[in-house]
């Protein structure tokens, strides 16, 4: 094959041109090479941006037809069951693009299951990076991001839900009202300006379409630009493993190889979407019927990323505190405002501080790029399954209707026991994955201290059978050894008994508690694996912190 | 190696063995589940008229529980007033005779000596120990002649609270639920507002006129039978299938097939 020595004119004259005038070449030249480490859990992220671009693309085309209005028509279109039916003119427009837009249905249930997914993408990112400690310095910033793009997430899927006006999306608006309203003082205002009077009023569905369409997607695009280009300046993590450490990154150029599976990984979503979309049917909203105030449906639920508020909404005892013994110095709902925004804060506040709270916790001022593998660091493993388990639970209980209806148990005691587990669940979890994140590292131990099976049996002279282990493979043996233990404040009192400074008070007396737990190396990587077939046994949570002074 | 050692060892032996073995689980679980066919044959003969068979038909199937002469025991309420509409509906929906005490009599295949003569005889005798509704004609119950958008917006006022939008039903409390509708024929729809049976409020005709609920039951029967046009239609219970399907399908789909793109050659050994 011929090489190619000089430009071609065709490429080298618009390119020159363009170079002169934006100086792109350089930055062409610096960031086509860039590196990035390859892993399949680093591309969950992507499921997320290519799912919003779809939303956008089929968001768009919706919008020609939707007529954002509360205005009473009575239905003339080919859906023979409600003909005649009056009802909202956005609903009516809903029911035009399925049924009498060329190819509307399609593009309905492809904008809703790419919200769908959309949600479900940046839940097990974030999960990823939090599981690996990705959020830890220098990332902290970029973490926070994410965590207000999940919340605009779900703030757009209830906006969006709400709009086509249909029996469902009242439910999902009046459960909204109703949360509004409970809170204290501000509640009543707060109602009426949101819904321009009383509910329903007629002002919602403009309202939220503008909020849908323009100012969400709007603050989404900017925040995923900025989570994007703070990736890219901060380079991605990588695993641990041979040759990698926290000053380089291991893996293929952006261009070509990178770009072919990222542009790949786009074609494998749009697929998915656009799979889903013929051949599930999605928020029938034909079948819902038009929404009234007056009517409500079994099986009213909302779209998953919601399921949590609602389970924690369903298991809720009727709780509420009338004001000096009356109603009518005011009533706090309590049944209404804790299921609300008690489990959201919980989760939020959760995401957005931990990793702060993690760093004064350990002590952990330095830079990381090698990513933990979730057993290294076993606290922090334990509380995000704590955390899965807590949502989980409430996720579940948000369908138990259906739960009760097609299992065939009692509504009330799936009641009864969520309310039970929601607090024995986390906690047990939190047991459970903290002995199995030391089981699987004494098992990592046992890999560099025996080996791997070889699967050849050896009989020896007395008669006894042994399985011969080999040495790990290279490239396992790195993965294991990019284990750190996890950083502890210097926590012991002194010669004198004086405890350390900052670890002094009740706070920093449970902050030094907490470091203690929380760091230090569990089961340390060379001293065998504690099976007592001849290496050093090691005591349940060896004391030695020698590798953390 | 030889080659089994070689498949053994394989990536994927064990998620294969794994499921072999849940497979096994599966088919002995079915083959030990399965349920024992009733066989009750007693049909009672002789023709006197429709009263009196039926009162022998009624102390050989109903009386253990509802009393030799109707009047409801400890296991089974009176019948007297109930009328020959609500025995139709409980005796041919299967759901009575009842196979065991539960929070709910579920619909079920109907006993051999159960046919449209043996209910009509039952309903004969238990209208003459009182009034009560009559089985509908056929007129009453005829979806054609209804107007499918007011029985619409009926079906959505007052019955999709414990039966759903789409007549997929529901779970009511204590173990109780809201059938769903896909197998009541419209006689049956009809008897059901007019006599409440188990969980169900009575819908009277000054409550809902028989036109409107002749309306109602072309609703039903025309959603029931519509094609889903946008694909599979998830059981029609709406967002926790759909949730499901995009968590289970979608994600997994996606997960996979990021495995697959970043996934490293096999070493040759």
């Amino acid at each position: 094959m011929s090489e190619l020595t000089t430009v071609p004119k065709a490429i080298g004259g618009p390119s020159n041109y363009l170079d002169e005038r934006l100086g792109a070449g350089n930055f062409l030249k610096r960031n086509l090479r860039k590196v990035f480490p390859d892993h399949w859990s680093f591309l969950l992220g992507e499921i997320a941006l290519y799912s919003f671009v779809i939303l956008l693309l089929t968001g768009t085309f919706l919008t020609l037809w939707f007529k954002p209005s509360m205005m009473e028509i009575e239905y003339a279109g080919s859906y023979a069951p409600l003909r005649g039916v009056m009802m909202s003119e956005a609903y009516a427009s809903s029911l035009e693009i399925s049924f009498d837009v060329r190819g509307g249905l399609l593009m309905r249930q492809m904008h809703h299951w790419a919200a769908l997914l959309f949600v479900a993408g940046m839940t097990v990112h974030a999960l990823r990076v939090f599981f690996t400690g990705a959020y830890r310095k220098p990332r902290e910033l970029n973490w926070i991001i994410g965590v207000l793009l999940l919340t605009l997430a779900l703030a757009e899927g209830l906006t969006g839900y709400s709009l086509p006006d249909d029996l469902l999306s009242g439910a999902g608006l009046r459960i909204t009202e109703g949360v509004a309203i409970s809170l204290p003082l501000v509640g009543t205002y707060i109602t009426f300006f949101l819904f321009g009077g009383e509910y329903p009023g007629e002002d919602v569905i403009a309202r939220f379409y503008s909020l849908h369409i323009l100012l969400i997607p709007g603050i989404i695009l900017a925040l995923v630009s900025a989570h994007m280009v703070l990736m890219w300046m901060q380079k991605h993590t990588q695993m641990p493993g041979k040759g990698r450490n926290n000053h380089n990154v291991v893996g293929a150029p952006f261009y070509p190889a990178f770009m072919a599976k990222a542009g790949a990984y786009f074609l494998f979503t749009f697929a998915v979407i656009a799979g889903l979309a013929t051949f599930a049917q999605i928020n029938p909203i034909w079948l819902f019927g038009p929404y009234t105030p007056a009517d409500i449906s079994a099986g009213s639920q909302p779209d998953w990323y919601m399921g949590f508020l609602e389970g924690a909404l369903r298991i809720m005892p009727s709780w509420e505190i009338n004001m000096f013994g009356t109603a009518n110095a005011g009533t706090l709902p309590l049944s209404v405002i804790i299921p609300a925004l008690v489990p959201m804060g919980i989760i939020m506040t959760g995401l957005a501080l931990y990793p702060f709270l993690e760093q004064w916790v350990t002590g952990d001022k330095r830079e990381h790029h090698v990513a933990d593998r979730p057993r290294n660091n076993p606290h922090r493993t334990s509380i995000g399954i704590s955390a899965i388990t807590f949502y989980g639970l409430l996720w579940l209980l948000g369908a138990n209707d259906e739960i009760a209806a097609n299992f065939h148990v009692s509504l009330n005691w799936t009641t009864y026991v969520g309310r039970v587990l929601i607090f024995v669940g986390p906690a047990l979890a939190y047991l459970i994955t903290y002995r199995m994140c030391l089981g699987l590292q004494r098992y990592d131990a046992g890999v560099i201290s025996h080996g791997v099976e070889s699967g050849v049996i050896k009989r020896l002279p007395h008669g006894e059978f042994i399985e011969v282990h080999t040495p790990p493979a290279d490239d396992i043996e790195a993965h294991v050894r990019g284990k750190r233990p996890v950083l502890m404040l210097p926590v012991d009192d002194d010669s004198s008994g004086i405890p350390p400074k900052g670890m002094r008070g009740p706070l920093g007396k449970l902050r030094g508690l907490m470091s203690k737990a929380y760091g230090g190396e569990k089961i340390p990587l060379d001293d065998g694996h504690g099976d007592g077939d001849g290496h050093a046994a090691i005591g349940e949570g060896s004391d030695d912190h020698t590798l953390t002074r | 190696m030889t080659r089994i050692t070689a498949w053994r060892r394989h990536p994927l032996a064990r998620y294969a063995v794994l499921i072999f073995a849940l497979a096994l689980v599966g088919m002995a679980y079915t083959a030990f589940a399965q349920a024992s066919q009733p066989a009750d044959a007693a049909l009672a003969s002789g023709r006197v008229d429709d009263v009196a068979e039926g009162k022998a038909l009624f102390e050989a199937h109903c009386g253990s529980c509802h009393g030799l002469n109707a009047q409801g025991t400890g296991t089974g309420p009176t019948l007297i007033g109930v009328g020959a509409a609500a025995v139709d509906f409980q005796v041919s929906t299967g759901r009575m005779p009842a196979a065991d005490p539960g929070a709910q009599a579920p619909r079920k295949p109907q006993p051999q000596w159960v046919n449209e003569d043996a209910i009509r005889k039952l309903g004969a005798y238990v209208q003459s120990l009182g009034q009560g509704p009559t089985v509908p004609s056929a007129e009453q119950v005829d979806p054609k002649l209804g107007d499918a958008g007011k029985g619409g917006e009926l079906f959505r006022a007052n019955c999709i609270q414990c039966h759903n939008w789409a007549g997929a039903g529901g779970a009511l409390t204590q173990g109780k639920y809201a059938p769903n509708l896909n197998e009541s024929s419209p006689t049956q729809i009809y008897e059901a507002m007019i006599t409440g049976p188990q969980a169900m409020p009575v819908f009277n005709d000054s409550t809902i006129t028989p036109e409107e609920k002749r309306s109602m039951i072309a609703y039903i029967t025309q959603v029931r039978e519509q094609k889903d046009p946008g694909g599979f239609g998830l059981g029609r219970i709406g967002p926790v299938t759909e949730g499901l399907v995009a968590w289970i399908a979608g994600l997994t789909a996606l997960v996979l097939s990021a495995i697959w793109i970043t996934a490293k050659k096999r070493q040759k050994s």
